[in-house]
């Protein structure tokens, strides 16, 4: 007799995707379902002080396995990480300063914004949010074209093919699908490339958010979808936002593995993004990640915090800062030293000043150039319309001449 | 319908099928994809064959989420492919705008250039089929409104052909809406000839080019009729109806509405001194109100009459029961030439 479990309905069989979350639990020697809940507990390999965990207090276990990178690795992530509390800052004073028309800070998140970049190999892609400034520079960008958007110049100031990082995204959520295109177009090429999508808490209440997790799994290609819960979508905490039990459990859904980690542990975020970026380059599975984390500034400059969070509650996240607690676990390890502390400190030094120094010079900017990549030819309207405004320039020099 | 006949008559949608399979087959990163558009070759049969012959890799079903196409086009486009998505019907888009007006129109100049996307986003479009609600919207304005997006519609099934390869070759996303009440209409067209054509010197057969490129599909010296899309067909009936009141009208297919050519649609109206401007959809602030107020700015001195709009009425769709009485038709367009100034 057919066991109801195991056979389905005629035209209702599973999709080949459920067989390959199978094939990957049994080869952790566990159920489907253990394997794509995220574990019991946040993973976590440094507590508040920087301490490192027991091994049996990690939440890790069969098939949530997350070795501790390299020495060498997370000096490079400590590295990252103050040259990006550097830039945040630096940026934050720009803003106040008239200098940048806006800066959504990751200042407090910066963990998950260096493990974001250190995760991935140099054929991968990542596709960031307007938040993730100094993952886009962590992965290599010049920090100069970065800021390019958000001085206020029209376009996003870097190329995105070459350094394969999607044009940070302004529209919430819309640079998952994106990121599970680039994949695909791999995927058929026969290329293994992982592709690291970005989004926030609140973004998973986007429709876009539900469309790229099912796209990306019913299509089956290396996505690994990094979800910073940093607990406020601008003013509305994440209980306004989501009833589920926590955002890696979504993954369960639509047939994909999702794990939690501490978003503020320098060390755990990145093992667990690693080993993600493993699984899903491996098996060709997309995954999600969700870090916890904080946003320890307000949205934007625009945005006014008190309306809406108490005082104490930030300091509560002050004492979780994800750097001292690597700088206190690296220093107690030995892998940092005084002398690489100061390297790194010049370093991140050396990014501030030539931000400073780009960002108040005034941008030599060609008005002209709006009309030129609308299309690949200009079509007869905007030909029409360049030469108007051409003739409005030189109209305004002589003036200005005349004067 | 997948292979080509040595018949010399061809329908609208057979011309797209063929054009799909040509472009896939002299380019691998062209991929087909949508709602149904694999097994069953989607709703309207227009990529009949496809997954057969090509394998499911280049033509394949999606979930069914309009945004989701859209968005994972966009992510394939900047990683080397050359999608040609389908929307299954028009209002069925809607929920893939925020990818299309977002991003697919704004990728190229956001990057400077250096992100161009190649997408081509068929829709089928129009009424006169008898469709219930949702499926006989003629959205192009949302689209032509949108900087960025080239907007094509075909009239014929040779620029259906000639249109699609060009739209799939060109480097600009293109939004290529196909009349649905076309489909089935026949001519007498040798898709292996156009083939020839458009392969053997594809730069010489672009239908459109750069700066659009109107055609005039009767010529006619007292009034110009000009149109696009499905009621190109409706404006030669008038016009063979009003030549039998004396009246001799031109009627001009603009064929693309972005880029939308100007100089095309100044020339006949210069000859002709009178416009009348047909299309299916609304006509508050629609294409049709465009072209007319074009006219105005351009052709001020050579009008001898004011110029008129035979539009669809501006309500919701009245499908299907009512439709008839909502279309512009040969009756309407020849009571709007008879509104028309004649004396001098």
């Amino acid at each position: 007799m057919d066991d109801p479990k195991t056979t389905p309905e005629p035209g209702h069989e599973k999709a080949e995707q459920a067989s390959r979350i199978f094939e990957a639990s049994r080869s952790f020697g566990i159920t489907p379902e253990q394997y794509m809940l995220p574990a019991q507990q946040q993973i976590r390999m440094l507590d508040a002080q920087g301490t490192l965990v027991p091994v049996e207090q990690q939440g890790t276990g069969p098939g949530h396995e997350y070795p501790i990178p390299e020495d060498e690795v997370l000096l490079k992530a400590y590295a990252a990480l103050v040259a990006g509390r550097r830039i945040n800052d630096q940026n934050y004073a720009l803003v106040r300063q008239g200098r940048l028309a806006v800066y959504p800070s990751s200042h407090g998140q910066e963990a998950c914004q260096v493990g974001a970049a250190l995760c991935l190999e140099p054929g991968d892609w990542m596709f960031p949010t307007y938040r993730d400034t100094v993952s886009v520079i962590s992965r290599g960008v010049d920090p100069l074209e970065v800021m390019v958007s958000f001085r206020g110049d029209w376009h996003c100031g870097y190329d995105p093919k070459e350094h394969r990082v999607g044009a940070m995204s302004t529209p919430l959520t819309t640079q998952l699908l994106h990121a599970v295109g680039v994949a695909h177009a791999a995927k058929l090429r026969g290329e293994d490339s992982v592709v690291l999508a970005m989004c926030g808490d609140g973004a998973t209440s986007e429709g876009d958010f539900h469309e790229a997790l099912n796209f990306a799994a019913v299509f089956e290609v290396p996505v690994v979808f990094f979800v910073q819960n940093n607990g406020y979508a601008i003013s509305v905490p994440l209980s306004s936002q989501s009833a589920a039990p926590s955002l890696a459990h979504k993954a369960i859904g639509y047939g994909l593995a999702g794990e939690q980690v501490d978003g503020n542990d320098m060390v755990a975020v990145l093992a667990t993004l690693r080993r993600a970026v493993h699984l899903a380059r491996e098996n060709s599975m997309p995954l999600l990640v969700e870090a916890v984390t904080y946003r320890m500034q307000a949205h934007t400059n625009a945005d006014d915090e008190t309306r809406y969070r108490d005082r104490e509650e930030v300091e509560q996240w002050k004492r979780k800062d994800p750097l001292l607690r690597m700088q206190t676990f690296l220093t107690s390890e030995g892998i940092l030293d005084d002398d690489a502390a100061g390297r790194i400190t010049d370093a991140a030094e050396k990014v501030a000043s030539s931000l400073r120094q780009a960002m108040t010079a005034e941008p030599a900017e060609n008005p002209l150039e709006i009309f030129d990549h609308v299309y690949t030819a200009p079509t007869a309207q905007l030909l029409a319309q360049r030469a108007q405004l051409d003739d409005e320039l030189q109209r305004a020099t002589t003036t200005e001449g005349a004067q | 319908m997948s292979t080509i006949t040595a018949t010399s008559t061809t329908t609208f949608a057979s011309a797209l099928n063929t054009a799909m399979s040509d472009a896939m087959e002299a380019d691998e990163s062209v991929v087909v994809f949508g709602e149904d558009v694999g097994t069953l070759g989607g709703v309207f049969r227009i990529t009949d064959g496809l997954t057969k012959r090509f394998g499911a890799n280049r033509c394949f079903d999606t979930p069914l989420a309009e945004s989701g196409i859209a968005g994972t086009a966009v992510g394939m486009a900047i990683n080397g492919m050359r999608p040609v998505i389908e929307m299954q019907f028009d209002a069925f888009a809607f929920p893939a705008l925020e990818q299309i007006f977002s991003h697919i129109a704004k990728m190229a100049n956001r990057t400077r250039g250096r992100v161009r996307l190649p997408i081509v986003i068929r829709i089928p479009y129009g009424g006169g089929v008898g469709g219930v609600e949702h499926h006989c919207d003629s959205s192009e304005a949302y689209y032509a409104h949108t900087a960025g997006l080239k907007v094509f519609t075909p009239a014929t099934a040779a620029d259906a052909y000639l249109m699609l390869r060009e739209a799939i070759d060109t480097d600009d996303p293109v939004v290529f809406f196909e009349p649905k009440k076309l489909y089935w209409s026949k001519a007498p067209e040798d898709l292996s000839t156009l083939r020839q054509t458009y392969e053997s010197d594809s730069a010489h057969s672009r239908q459109i080019g750069a700066q659009g490129q109107a055609v005039v599909v009767r010529e006619g010296t007292d009034v110009s009729i000009i149109s696009y899309g499905p009621s190109v067909a409706t404006a030669v009936k008038a016009a063979e109806a009003a030549a039998e009141d004396g009246i001799s009208a031109e009627v001009l297919d603009m064929r693309s509405l972005v880029p939308f050519d100007e100089a095309g649609l100044i020339r006949t109206v210069e000859k002709t001194g009178r416009a009348v401007v047909v299309a299916e959809a609304q006509g508050f602030v629609s294409v049709a109100s465009e072209i007319t107020a074009r006219i105005q700015e351009r052709c001020f001195h050579s009008l001898a009459s004011p110029v008129l709009r035979v539009t669809g009425f501006d309500i919701p769709y009245p499908a299907p029961k009512l439709e008839e009485h909502h279309l512009p038709d040969v009756d309407r367009i020849l009571d709007a030439l008879d509104e028309m100034q004649w004396e001098d």
